[in-house]
């Protein structure tokens, strides 16, 4: 795919390689820190989004909040633009890289350093990924709540980057509600905390304006992040639907019903029949749609929340009800809806999609993506967040196939317009990065881009941190 | 000059007229939070009062909007006849601060005002999902939207809110809201110390049964014993359930007992408004807010330095402090303590005297503050909205 600019790289700065590669590992303590050999730099030429791909001048693996401070003054010193990674795990190519980059990778500084179960808090460095939280917390009985599908590899720093979600944060929010104090590296090397262990902060919520701000304000090497009780228990339900607008209508009467699950988890026939293939879960195959409905509390709250819930699907003509009877059941359940991304890679290249929509609207969106879908010669799976609205439909293409590449990306954006037209949004959790850069002006005046850039500029004035992602090319960067 | 513009496009209109004279303009909504900051005088007060109305509400989908001017009481009144509610029990200030007049929605937004309940659904700035604002050069212009999740372009949402009015004049807020639970029942531990009773609090909120307020009134606040309260909210069935298996999991701090409905909302109502900290009217009261489990260790600190009535909220990590309005009434050890603690303290009420001698709103480390003036800047160059009201020369 090509559709998608990049600027070209400033020569002066490929020009001095060897200078900045040399004083990069005077900077830090491990030479081995510092990468520069293309072959060791591949791993580093994309991320998730892996239609586009470019090799960086250097990657830097920083070992403290001292060693990433040095690295940002010097690159600022230089005017080298830097591109912050966490594990590289972005849909949307927020971590990829140019050529006359820097990365500075934070997978390095990935260790607890507290756990404060009476605040309700843990503080870590930022490059631990998301699962780790959990595990390094469950002793204490807690967890971390958001849980995006690729928590076994992404880190925090990414998620605090991206604003992460998942299924879970219907109930518990996702990253931004989570997430209490950071350290913050700014462009010129300088140290900032906000926020900590207090559950507010004096002045402006910096906290909460560098979260989801895609790497572009600072680097976060380290974070106090808010953790839960671990529920007494936890148990799903498997609703299976003759057509989606069932069981979208089951989705709106389950919450106004008063009731708030944990998560809301919705498959059409083409997800399913993907999933089931892959993770033999148990999914009914010849359903129109699927919901995964899960709820915690006692063994009693849990019965008593599911009967109210499978009274509400039999009204709207619910063709299968399976409840988890077991642990095994439930990993078994949420096994397929986790792997369906992976699932779907094995029969095909995938774009993801992340709009979101809302609820409401659900019945007409699904038929209306169907037929953009169809107008392009493709196919798309859709498994989303039913709770909060955030689709993931799945467009199928063959990456080899040129035409079907450029079709795929053309459909996905006829698809986020379409999100926004109906009144939601561009991106509910994978971030803007250079996928939906181009598209921002659909959701978006030129003014209110423009209102955003200046807050970028106080942090960043010459846009070297993350360059060329979130904000369309054509608007500068001084604007 | 007072405006009262009627929509969205007269009060960018004001705006840009505002700016075009540099004229500062002080940002009033109900009225009862004036006496909050630095006194400020300006030549222009803009009023909302008739920017008011639900411009939007989708109960299945938890969803309201409405405009800033709109009175919070019609909003929760719109609410409560679906069964929904804003999720974080917004304070009403108008006991503490013996002001009239109706809240509304644009004042607690820009006090990103919270109740009891954030320890358990987050602050306002939490179910803040949109606003529409104008910037201070009269540009009318949105942040996030009205779907629930929404990561596209950086959050101004988050920045705006609690920002006091001091960025940009707010038009109308979205929020997302929850059920109103069926039911509430307050566990009331009597006698206990104020460290014992913090630890108590911190202990509750680490089990699963999901308290959704954890306060502590000490002897003689309200009562003559001392009385550690936990809510739990939900369905009927639940929460008795829970509050047996808490009441067990708690004993070795005595027994408790139990406060259902009006009894228990009306409780809950004195610790939101600190109605017990509300007389003798005279006295200054600051705002900490600290690591839960500093609360008690904090106002320990600050009585070595001074005499204070304390109210915990929010598992210890929100202390409100009546204390004398002497000299700086306090604010030097207050905010000693409360750094050394990791936390900062506001004073909410104090003189107009008082409020111009010391800064009521914690200062910013300086490099911090320099991002936030280039912040404030970036959305109001000329220096119009409310100037002066978080901090002298600004």
């Amino acid at each position: 795919m090509s559709g998608i600019a990049l600027p070209a790289p400033d020569p002066r700065i490929l020009a001095r390689k060897a200078a900045i590669v040399a004083e990069l590992r005077r900077l830090v303590a491990d030479p081995a820190a510092v990468i520069d050999d293309p072959v060791e730099l591949a791993p580093y030429e994309t991320d998730a989004f892996t239609a586009y791909r470019r090799l960086p001048l250097a990657v830097v693996l920083p070992s403290t909040t001292a060693e990433v401070s040095a690295v940002l003054a010097f690159c600022a010193r230089e005017g080298v633009p830097v591109v912050p990674r966490g594990a590289g795990t972005s849909l949307s190519g927020g971590a990829i890289p140019q050529e006359d980059a820097v990365v500075v990778g934070v997978a390095r500084m990935n260790r607890v350093l507290a756990i404060d179960p009476a605040d309700r808090t843990a503080r870590v460095e930022a490059g631990i990924t998301n699962l780790a939280i959990t595990e390094a917390v469950a002793e204490h009985g807690f967890f971390y709540a958001p849980d995006p599908s690729s928590q076994l590899a992404c880190t925090l720093a990414g998620n605090i980057a991206m604003n992460s979600g998942g299924a879970h944060c219907l109930k518990y929010g996702v990253t931004t509600n989570n997430l209490l104090g950071v350290t913050l590296v700014l462009v010129d090397g300088s140290v900032v905390e906000l926020g900590g262990a207090a559950l507010d902060s004096p002045g402006y919520d910096l906290l909460g304006l560098v979260c989801g701000s895609e790497g572009q304000l600072g680097i976060v090497t380290e974070a106090v992040v808010r953790i839960l009780p671990e529920p007494e228990g936890a148990r799903p339900v498997l609703l299976a639907f003759p057509s989606s607008e069932a069981a979208g209508a089951c989705v709106a009467d389950i919450i106004g019903a008063g009731i708030v699950p944990v998560a809301i988890e919705f498959m059409d026939n083409p997800a399913i029949r993907i999933c089931e293939a892959f993770a033999k879960a148990g999914y009914p195959t010849e359903a129109a749609a699927m919901l995964i409905v899960e709820v915690e509390g006692s063994d009693a709250e849990i019965d008593a929340e599911l009967a109210r819930i499978v009274a509400i699907a039999r009204r709207h003509g619910v063709t299968t009800i399976k409840e988890s009877r077991s642990a095994t059941e439930t990993a078994q359940i949420w096994k397929g809806r986790k792997s369906a991304f992976g699932a779907t890679g094995r029969i095909a290249d995938y774009i993801c999609m992340d709009g979101t929509i809302p609820t409401s609207r659900l019945p007409e969106v699904l038929r209306r993506m169907d037929e953009i879908v169809r107008d392009y010669g493709l196919r798309v799976a859709n498994v989303f967040h039913a709770g909060d609205g955030n689709l993931h439909p799945l467009i199928l293409y063959d990456v080899n196939d040129p035409d079907q590449a450029a079709r795929a990306e053309a459909c996905g954006a006829d698809i986020l317009k379409l999100c926004v037209e109906v009144g939601g949004c561009l991106t509910g959790e994978h971030g803007v990065g250079i996928e939906k850069r181009d598209l921002m002006r659909h959701q978006f005046t030129e003014a209110e881009l423009l209102q955003q850039m200046a807050v970028r500029r106080v942090f960043d004035p010459a846009a070297r941190l993350n360059p060329a992602k979130v904000f369309p090319l054509d608007l500068g960067i001084a604007a | 000059m007072r405006l009262e513009p009627a929509s969205e496009e007269a009060a960018a209109e004001a705006v840009r007229r505002l700016a075009a004279e540099r004229t500062p303009v002080r940002i009033e909504g109900g009225g009862t939070r004036q006496a909050v900051g630095r006194p400020i005088q300006t030549a222009a007060t803009l009023s909302t009062r008739a920017l008011a109305g639900i411009t939007l509400y989708e109960p299945a989908e938890m969803v309201i909007a409405a405009r800033t001017g709109t009175p919070l009481a019609e909003l929760e009144r719109v609410l409560a006849e679906k069964g929904q509610m804003l999720p974080f029990e917004p304070m009403d200030h108008r006991p503490l601060l013996d002001s009239t007049g109706e809240p509304t929605v644009g004042g607690m937004v820009a006090g990103n005002h919270s109740g009891p309940r954030r320890i358990k659904a987050g602050a306002c700035r939490d179910a803040l999902i949109g606003l529409r604002f104008v910037n201070g050069r009269g540009e009318l212009l949105r942040a996030g939207g009205r779907v629930m999740k929404n990561v596209t372009g950086l959050d101004l949402v988050k920045l705006l809110c609690g920002s006091w009015g001091t960025l940009a004049l707010l038009t109308e807020a979205t929020f997302k809201v929850l059920p109103k639970p069926e039911a509430e029942l307050t566990l009331l531990f009597e006698g206990l110390a104020e460290p014992e009773a913090v630890a108590l609090l911190c202990a509750a909120m680490g089990t699963p049964f999901e308290p959704s307020g954890a306060a502590h009134l000490p002897v003689g606040i309200g009562a003559a014993r001392a009385r550690t309260l936990l809510r739990l909210e939900g369905f009927a069935d639940s929460i008795r359930y829970r509050a047996d298996r808490l009441a067990a999991h708690l004993r070795e701090h005595g027994p408790a007992q139990r406060t259902e409905g009006a009894e228990s909302a009306a409780l809950w109502r004195s610790v939101r408004d600190v109605l017990p900290l509300v007389e003798p009217g005279e006295r200054a009261v600051w705002r900490l807010s600290l690591p839960p489990k500093r609360g008690a260790e904090a106002v320990a600190a600050i009585r070595t330095a001074r005499a204070c009535e304390v109210l915990y909220d929010w598992s210890g990590g929100l202390v409100w402090l009546a204390t004398a309005e002497d000299e700086d009434a306090g604010r030097a050890a207050i905010r000693a303590v409360c750094e050394r603690l990791g936390g900062h303290a506001t004073l909410v009420r104090g003189s107009i005297d008082l409020r111009a001698r010391i800064e009521p709103f914690h200062p910013t480390a300086e490099r911090v503050r320099r991002l936030e003036t280039g912040i404030e800047d970036a959305f109001d160059p000329f220096g119009l909205f409310n100037p002066g009201l978080l901090r002298a020369g600004r």
